[in-house]
């Protein structure tokens, strides 16, 4: 039963609660996201997804079961959870502003470096490669970057720390279509180095074609899920989130 | 007032901010890293010289003892965690860390103390034993609520201040001390007399501040500090511990600390209760700084230190009216020129 | 806490309270009638620090240096001139007010960690004056200070100098209660945190922390008077930042939310202290400065342990009464509601610029009177920034806002509000341990005028009465009677966004400003808020809602104006807008 949880599933969540005080966010969530697949969480503005990231990342209390790499990982604090390889791109980056880009990429591998893995070096590069003006800039301070340089630069940090599962919150948020097209191509690219990713997102569109299986969260409630093709078909998500037929959802 | 005083009131001035500066610094550090306020800075300065004079004097300091009893009740604090956690297995480890260091620095300096040290390697052993205060009390008092609000952080700080002035007297004797000059040599520059004592005191300063900018500058460990400095949810996902953060920054701190009481301690008596006033005058030096710049802090307190210094020849009576007074201005110009989040408050 | 509760605990502990208090004198050895004058003393100024530090959220490590300034006037004024203590108490309030001022003005609009840091600052300058100035008497201070005349009976025995001290006392705890419950002092609370809210609503937040830190001090100066006239001999030791520190540690210990507290916090560590200063010396066998130490350790471990103090903890234990319903009473008068020519609002070219980045690029709309606009556009698009510049958040870069033909762009939010703009949050701000109803009734602050003497003394009841009666009118306007009495923190998020509509319909505007109302509402809430929407529309209520949910908008609003990149993207009719592509484009997320 372990083992068979650790082969089909890199994170498991078992009705999943979290609470700011009395107000609770996250209502009984089930979600799972299997080795090497891109799964995506798309709904509505305060629907709660950006909540269910920080709780499964450890940053708050929760009820409820999250297995990860298949052990529990509810005890484990932040930094053991980046530790085994699972990283978070927030919302809102959360970069060093005023400190370099090279030294925001050293510090993603923090926890490598101390261990001293020495492979963190080939890591930079490959990142530096995959965003080439993240090398261009790379003595700049990431204070002084563009909105789109920084989600780059927040998601070269993240696979500076060789990330087994790779969670990024709203990626495409406050970016210019360009932007957000080159966004989701790097995503989509990320999948064939065997990365897992949990892609939590507000542009359902992008998201669903980009990913293997989604679940639409609505008010701290999971209302739907299934493989992205067929949410995508659902009448019900191509009114609310995909803008067809949002006449007749109106009325 | 001829050209001779003044030259000799800058003279003491520039010493004594010289170690206000270094106090400054450590005041930046912790509170950039850990968010506190940290008023107890002064009694680890007068930890410093009271332990070397105790050295001198060839006695224990009585900072082995202090050292001691807090290693047990980090220990015990680690012990309780690891248990409630569920995380037995880390239990030696932890121990080893927060209670066998401390004890083992303890142990040896309680050792070496029996012996005629010479005078560098007294300097020495009194480092080593206060700065081990530093991770201690970090993790006693301020580890548990370091997710606190700056206030209550502050209060805490004033808590630990008071705590830490009552042990001084305990361990220390009501008693101050002094301890010899590094020097006693001094040259005329341009019918100026300069004493060495002073420009030692002010390049050991500079030394430190170009070891601490290489520092945060250059390692990673420095870069993981600023890191957690300037944003701790994002020191946070790159897998760098608040804990971790917040001791090293007391150790580093500490360092500077003990380093000032050592500095400190041929230029004035120190007595188990005057860090306060000493702390408060780095304080001003940080404030200027706005908590936040190290070089602004630094010259901030050199600032504080010349004041203090023709204050003290004009009325002395009332030179810490006058350094004090002077904070509020300062406090308001910085206060208005930062921009707050209610939340903090 | 509660304002509909008479009495702050149970008939019983009242009356074991009084008991004890004149008790004491009648039957206890001298020993503890002294200890009971110091808690006395001490509790006169924690009060002043519960109200300015547990209630207002302005920290002072300071206050000894009040206590001193009180104090030492008496004392100067009573040996060197022999005037009267009772001219001393009148003088010493009168210093104490333009120090207080003085410091106030200079000080409390610091804010973060700068106000208390700065108190300690002055605390020590005060501090070293006292010890420092000749015709104080320098660090051995004045001695053989009269004693108190009072109806000619000399108060030279401490039994019956506790009686004094403790009606004192009293007295100010009658008042400070009487301020948390009125007009003032709702803003007083909100004063912790909530300062932007509250300057939504009319309040001048940095004259009312000045008025609430004079009180305090005026308190403070009081305690030291007393002081001063039952040692008959000061210098300038007790004045000290340490105890400066202490009286905020009596009202943290206490609890400092609650009046209370001051009282609960002064015995507990008056009587600690003295119980430290006995048996540590014996218990350690050696004599010295132990109970610092065991105090300081105490400071942390409550921090640590129990933050909120003693009382929070007592309350629980005590019988809460059922309020009463809120009487009906006289409606507070209503604004001029004239419809003028032209639009309510008129947006013209406003502009925002934050540095290289312009968040609201010449937008330009009206909103006129009786219907509902929406503002809608994607994450980013700027519709907070244009909330905000209306609401005189945000000053404008350039651009006009004009409201019933009057300019008002870059206006400070009070008087903004005066004029007839309510608003809600995005993030609700109401202050959570206080009831619906006064949360509600903070606003209508504009449309009272008590002020903290009026409300110390229940001078402002008539008002009061108006002022509750109106908001529990907005509290069963919005559908909310049946929590009309709970506190506001323990109602779910939908709830709580209800309860800001009638705080802002409290304040009787001519203009709703609704920040995204929506977000975070379950389906049931979302159309229960779309009904009210509807209902006050029907009431002839203008709306600007700002939202990103476009559902919601769908159904509510009359006409709609889409914002993406700081520009107008379109505006018509919602049916209109959901067939714009250009809209759908945007608002989707196109790939």
């Amino acid at each position: 039963m372990e083992s068979d949880a650790a082969v089909t599933a890199l994170l498991e969540v078992r009705g999943l609660h979290v609470a700011y005080g009395k107000v609770e966010a996250v209502h009984d969530i089930s979600l799972t996201v299997a080795p090497g697949t891109i799964v995506t969480v798309i709904g509505p503005n305060g629907a709660g997804k950006t909540t269910l990231l920080s709780a499964v990342m450890g940053f708050l209390p929760v009820q409820g079961d999250v297995r990860y790499l298949g052990a529990p990982a509810g005890a484990l604090s932040v930094e053991q959870r980046v530790a085994r390889g699972l990283i978070l791109v927030p919302e809102r980056r959360e970069l060093f502003a005023a400190m370099s880009v090279a030294d925001n990429l050293e510090l993603g591998a923090f926890q490598r470096i101390r261990r001293g893995d020495r492979g963190w070096r080939d890591t930079l590069a490959e990142v530096y490669q995959r965003f080439p003006r993240l090398k261009e800039r790379r003595d700049q301070l990431a204070g002084t970057l563009s909105g789109g340089e920084r989600q780059m630069l927040a998601m070269g940090r993240a696979l500076m720390g060789k990330p087994t599962l790779l969670m990024l919150d709203e990626p495409s948020l406050g970016l210019a279509p360009l932007i957000v097209r080159e966004i989701f191509r790097i995503i989509a690219d990320l999948r064939s180095t065997g990365v897992a990713i949990l892609l939590v997102e507000q542009n359902a569109r992008a998201a669903l074609q980009v990913a293997d299986y989604g679940y639409v969260l609505e008010t701290g409630e999971l209302a739907l899920e299934g493989p992205s093709s067929e949410l995508a078909a659902n009448p019900r998500v191509a009114a609310t989130y995909l803008g067809r037929g949002v006449a007749a959802a109106g009325s | 007032m001829d050209l001779q005083i003044f030259a000799l009131l800058v003279q003491d001035g520039v010493t004594n901010g010289a170690v206000y500066a270094l106090l400054a610094l450590a005041l930046v550090l912790v509170f950039a890293v850990t968010r506190v306020i940290w008023i107890p800075s002064g009694e680890i300065v007068a930890y410093g010289t009271l332990t070397l004079a105790g050295l001198q004097a060839g006695k224990s300091p009585g900072t082995v003892g202090l050292l001691a009893g807090m290693a047990v009740v980090a220990g015990s604090f680690e012990v309780y965690a690891c248990l409630s956690r569920g995380e037995a297995h880390r239990m030696p480890r932890q121990l080893a860390l927060w209670a066998g260091v401390p004890l083992a620095i303890a142990a040896a300096s309680w050792w070496l103390a029996t012996f005629e040290l010479p005078f560098w390697a007294q300097i020495l052993v009194t480092l080593a034993l206060v700065t081990a205060l530093g991770p201690l009390l970090y993790r006693i008092a301020y580890q548990p609520i370091a997710e606190a609000s700056v206030l209550v952080l502050l209060i805490v700080s004033v808590g630990v201040h008071f705590a830490l002035t009552g042990l001084g007297l305990w361990f220390f004797g009501a008693e101050g001390s002094r301890t010899p000059p590094f020097s006693a040599a001094s040259f005329e520059l341009h019918g100026v007399t300069v004493s060495v004592q002073s420009l030692l005191v002010v390049a050991t300063s500079l030394a430190l501040i170009t070891a601490l900018y290489l520092f945060f500058g250059r390692t990673l460990t420095g870069k993981a500090l600023r890191a957690t400095a300037l944003n701790r949810t994002g020191a946070r996902l790159v897998g760098i511990s608040p804990d971790l953060a917040g001791a090293l920054t007391f150790t580093l701190a500490a360092l500077l600390c003990a380093f000032s009481g050592v500095l400190i301690g041929p230029i004035t008596t120190v007595y188990y209760d005057s860090g306060f006033l000493v702390s408060l005058k780095g304080f001003v030096g940080a404030i200027i700084g706005g908590l936040v710049s190290y070089p602004l802090a630094a010259a901030g307190a050199l600032f504080v230190g010349l004041i203090e210094a023709f204050a003290s020849f004009w009325a002395s009576g009332f030179k810490e009216v006058i350094v004090f007074t002077l904070i509020v201005p300062v406090l308001l110009w910085r206060s208005l020129t930062t921009t707050h989040h209610e939340e903090d408050e | 806490m509660s304002s509909g509760r008479k009495l702050p605990f149970g008939a019983w502990g009242a009356a074991a309270f009084v008991v004890l208090l004149v008790g004491v004198p009648l039957v206890a050895p001298q020993f503890w009638v002294t200890l009971g004058n110091y808690i006395g003393l001490y509790s006169i100024v924690a009060l002043g620090l519960v109200l300015l530090t547990g209630v207002a959220g302005q920290t002072s490590f300071g206050q000894a240096a009040f206590v001193g300034l009180g104090a030492y006037t008496t004392a100067y004024l009573a040996t060197t001139y022999g005037v009267s203590p009772w001219i001393n108490l009148l003088v010493g309030l009168v210093l104490t007010t333009l120090l207080a001022l003085f410091n106030g003005v200079l000080t409390l609009p610091m804010r973060g960690h700068y106000l208390p840091l700065a108190t300690i600052a002055w605390g020590i300058s005060i501090y070293f004056m006292f010890g420092n100035v000749d015709f104080l008497g320098g660090h051995t201070g004045i001695t053989s200070i009269p004693a108190l005349n009072l109806f000619g009976l000399e108060l030279r025995n401490e039994r019956y100098y506790y009686y004094l001290i403790w009606a004192i006392a009293l007295a100010a705890l009658w008042t400070s209660n009487n301020l948390l419950d009125s007009r003032p002092g709702r803003a007083i609370r909100a004063l912790k945190g909530q300062g932007q809210m509250a300057e939504a609503f009319g309040v001048d937040t940095v004259r009312l922390k000045i008025v609430v830190f004079v009180y305090a001090a005026l308190l403070a100066s009081v305690s030291g008077w007393l002081y001063a006239h039952l040692q008959r001999f000061v210098n300038p030791s007790p004045f000290g930042i340490n105890q400066g520190i202490e009286y905020l540690f009596m009202a943290v210990v206490g609890g400092a939310g609650s009046v209370w507290g001051a009282v609960i916090g002064a015995t507990l560590i008056t009587l600690a202290k003295q119980v430290l200063q006995d048996v540590l010396p014996t218990l350690l066998g050696r004599s010295g400065n132990f109970e610092i130490v065991v105090f300081g350790i105490l400071m942390v471990v409550v921090l640590q342990r129990a933050r909120e103090g003693v009382w929070p903890w007592l309350a629980r234990l005590l019988p809460v009464r059922e309020p009463p319903p809120v009487p009906a009473a006289e409606p507070l008068a209503l604004r001029d509601r004239t419809l003028l020519a032209g639009p309510l609002l008129d947006v013209r070219a406003a502009r925002k610029r934050f540095g290289g980045l312009i968040a609201v690029n010449d937008l330009s709309f009206a909103i006129h009177a009786g219907e509902i606009l929406g503002l809608i556009g994607p994450n980013g698009a700027g519709k907070s920034t244009m909330f905000n510049l209306i609401s005189g958040a945000l000053p404008l870069t350039s651009g006009e806002v004009v409201f019933r033909g009057e300019s008002i762009g870059s206006r400070k939010p009070f008087a903004i509000a005066r004029r007839g703009i309510g608003r809600t949050f995005q993030h609700v701000k109401l202050i959570p341990q206080m009831s619906v109803l006064d949360n509600v009734a903070l606003g209508a602050y504009l449309r009272g005028d008590a002020g903290v003497l009026r409300a110390a003394f229940k001078l402002d009841r008539a008002e009061e009465a108006r002022t509750k009666a109106e908001a529990a009118r907005a509290i069963e306007r919005v559908g909310l009677g049946a929590h009309t009495h709970a506190a506001a923190g323990s109602l779910p998020l939908g709830k709580q966004r209800i309860v800001e509509i009638a705080r802002a319909l409290a304040a009787d505007p001519l203009l709703l400003l609704l920040d995204e109302p929506a977000a975070g509402l379950r389906f049931l809430e979302k159309q229960e808020l779309a009904a009210l929407l509807r209902q006050l529309r029907a009431a002839g209520m203008t709306v600007l809602l700002v939202e990103h949910d476009m559902d919601f908008v769908m159904g509510v609003t009359d006409r709609l104006v889409v914002m993406d990149f700081g520009e107008k993207l379109a505006e018509g009719l919602p049916a209109e807008i959901q067939r714009n592509p250009v809209v759908l484009e945007a608002y989707l997320g196109g790939i």
